[in-house]
């Protein structure tokens, strides 16, 4: 029973830890999926982990925060739209240069804001988002199994959580079974053909991005607003990176793109929880191996020993309409 | 792939493109200033003078400098290739631990001249090593060098604090770094250069791996531009499907071009380990290996655009420690701003201004545009 209640908090946290990586990835998928890549998720994170952060420290509520986080996220993925589809300008370059914007100034701004070393105020529980009690929970949770399953592991996250769940059968719908999506599809594979048809690729790469910030706006909530209470400098730690490469791992697919980062999170819970503890048969790991463990195994699968990732056909190459 | 914009005289298209999105960047970063309650004007002069203003500030500047031109010349070669090496900061981290082994192992038993090549070496080898998986990856396994890098970066830092921490450090420290290291590891400073303009250096660590720096700055034009390794990297950046038609093997050229672009990043070590602190320590690369991107960007991979662009990174660095005292608002993660704004304006936006140029440059007819040109010759 103790191995039992060991499986579920590990299984928790992997809950906790993957819902970044997810939102992050879905975010990457609109885009990536339209034809742009997107190397600035890490960046918009950030900045969406600042702005909500700043907001809710100001205003003291939580829908504030996140509404400010989503505006300057979209913000940033705009700037990534200009300079990638209207200048058809290198993609890659552009995201590096998000990222680097976003790190300067979210430590800049903060310093010069809060003037606690890059940190914002500590969040009260009216500007978070606390841990929601699904109904049922307390009555359930005296039944075996069933009953810790539901009450530990279903219910009791935060909204954002079961955004990011929800978010994953919606970004399915939307691309598979919308007008939108497969013209979205279709603009990551072939523009040209989209362009004949009379649709504007600029415009629908351009809502493409836009939804990119929307979905990265929410990580960056979630890790500061949620999962922590506050902006700590550099909180994204490359969960940008790690959730682009899951979303190759999955072969930009929404549902496979959950099940690779809940992957990741299980990984990093797997490597907080056995922190200190002396494994069998190789002794005591160093933490600094631990804390290296998710970007290790971020190379490993994406040097792709399962299976190779074919990307969108036209991603990363700016569509010029007159040849 | 076909270039959509028309081709500009050639000063406009290397002098006055670059300068016009040097400027907007550098507004843009007035902007934030501005946003945090300071006066940009008095901040640039500030920032002018503590890099220029002295002996030891020019001294400071350089030192700086001679970083950047290591990295920002790694991210050149790499992008000659076509290649987007954004792990010059982990390859340079490892290259220390290459320069520290070398260090610790002579420096009671050679001197400094003896030494300096064989931690040359051991940097640029370590260095090399660290870019050859990601580049064996992308090859071999395709997959995404800029996602490899980057994660190599964080690779490299876990593996320094271990490596710091449990086996370096000498016993009975507390901080994580290696033992000072004699005489013999310490590379004499540039006293006389500074000394030939009347200036002195006090203790500023200007010092021989400078003139390593510009060397190598000499040596990479020479490789991309004037040997058959440095035709088929470009040809490789080019057109990957013309190279591999003319039989040049992709990953032949992908893994060289990546290990010298790490052997380049890796060397970078030598300015602050052997050059001024005299130990390895946590963190000695402090975001150089990045400001490389900028640097190798602004200077159109050209090593005769890199150096400038290298000095103007070490202006802001140098001059950026003086503000900070100036103004405190300010820090010095500034430059990370200014650096991510550089990389915006001159790389993914730099066809921004070229058709208000072209207009410009159409309207004003042959004589207007030789007048022009005399004054952007300068520049």
């Amino acid at each position: 029973m103790e191995l039992f209640g060991i499986a579920i908090n590990v299984l928790d946290s992997t809950i906790r830890l993957s819902v970044p990586l997810l939102l992050a990835s879905l975010a990457g998928l609109y885009s990536e999926r339209a034809g742009v890549f997107d190397i600035g998720l890490e960046g918009k994170m950030l900045a969406g982990a600042f702005a909500g952060a700043a907001a809710g420290a100001v205003t003291g509520s939580a829908w504030a925060g996140m509404a400010t986080a989503v505006l300057i996220s979209v913000g940033f993925a705009l700037v990534h739209g200009f300079a990638s589809i209207t200048h058809r300008g290198n993609q890659i370059v552009s995201g590096v240069a998000i990222n680097f914007i976003a790190a300067g100034s979210t430590i800049i701004l903060g310093q010069a804001w809060f003037q606690q070393g890059g940190r914002t105020p500590s969040l009260g529980e009216a500007a978070r988002f606390g841990a929601i009690t699904l109904p049922g929970a307390d009555l359930l949770r005296g039944v075996p199994l069933l009953g810790p399953v539901y009450s530990e592991l279903v219910s009791g996250h935060s909204l954002l959580v079961y955004i990011a769940f929800l978010a994953v059968p919606f970004t399915w719908w939307v691309l598979f079974r919308t007008r939108f999506g497969l013209r979205l599809r279709a603009v990551g594979e072939n523009p040209a053909a989209v362009d004949t048809a009379g649709i504007s690729v600029a415009w629908l790469r351009y809502r493409a991005v836009i939804c990119t910030g929307v979905l990265a706006g929410l990580a960056g909530t979630y890790l500061s607003m949620a999962q922590n209470a506050g902006f700590v400098k550099d909180m994204t730690a490359g969960k940008g990176f790690i959730a682009l490469a899951a979303l190759i791992f999955a072969k930009w697919k929404p549902v496979p793109a959950m099940f690779a980062c809940l992957l990741f999170g299980f990984l990093d819970a797997l490597s907080i929880r056995l922190q200190g503890t002396p494994l069998p048969l190789i002794g005591r790991v160093p933490v600094q191996l631990m804390q290296a463990l998710p970007y290790i195994l971020t190379v490993i699968l994406l040097a792709g020993f399962i299976g190779k990732a074919i990307p969108p056909r036209a991603g990363g190459v700016p569509y010029v309409k007159e040849r | 792939m076909s270039n959509p914009y028309a081709r500009l005289p050639g000063w406009a298209d290397y002098g006055l493109i670059p300068l016009v999105n040097l400027l907007v960047a550098f507004m843009v970063a007035g902007l934030v200033v501005l946003l945090v309650g300071e006066n940009p004007l008095r901040a640039a002069v500030i920032l002018v003078d503590g890099a220029f203003g002295s002996g030891p500030g020019i001294a400071y500047t350089l030192y700086y400098a001679t970083n950047f031109i290591f990295t920002g010349l790694a991210v050149a070669v790499a992008f000659h290739a076509g290649l987007f090496n954004i792990g010059g900061e982990g390859q340079a981290y490892i290259g220390g631990l290459g320069v520290g082994i070398v260090c610790l192992a002579f420096d009671h038993v050679l001197p400094w001249y003896l030494t300096f090549p064989g931690a040359i070496a051991a940097a640029a080898g370590a260095g090399a090593l660290w870019a050859l998986i990601p580049a064996y990856l992308q090859a071999r396994r395709g997959s995404h060098i800029v996602i490899t890098t980057i994660m190599f970066n964080f690779i490299a830092a876990s593996a320094m604090v271990y490596l710091l921490v449990d086996v370096l450090k000498p016993p009975g420290s507390m901080a994580p770094q290696t033992r000072q290291f004699a005489e013999g590891a310490q590379l004499p400073k540039l006293t006389w250069m500074l000394e030939a303009f009347g200036l002195s250096l006090r203790s500023a660590p200007l010092n021989m791996a400078f003139v390593l720096a510009l060397v190598l700055a000499a040596a990479v034009w020479v490789l991309i531009w004037r040997t058959r390794l440095g035709y088929e990297i470009r040809t490789f950046g080019f057109s990957p499907k013309a190279a591999r038609y003319a039989g040049i093997s992709e990953t032949r050229i992908t893994v060289v071009t990546m290990m010298i672009s790490g052997a380049l990043a890796g060397m970078m070590a030598l300015n602050p380990v052997m050059g001024d602190q005299h130990n390895v320590s946590l963190d000695f690369v402090s975001g150089a290996g990045f400001v490389g991107i900028a640097v190798a960007l602004m200077g159109r991979s050209h090593p005769a655009g890199i150096v400038p662009a290298a000095i103007l990174f070490g202006v802001l660095y140098q001059g950026g420690a003086e503000l900070a005292f100036e103004m405190p608002a300010i820090s010095r993660d500034m430059i990370v701003i200014i650096q991510g704004l550089v990389i915006l304006f001159a790389g993914a936006l730099e066809n921004m201004f070229r058709p208000a140029v072209q207009a410009l440059l159409a309207g004003a007819g042959p004589r207007a545009a030789a007048v022009v040109a005399a004054k952007g010759g300068d520049a």
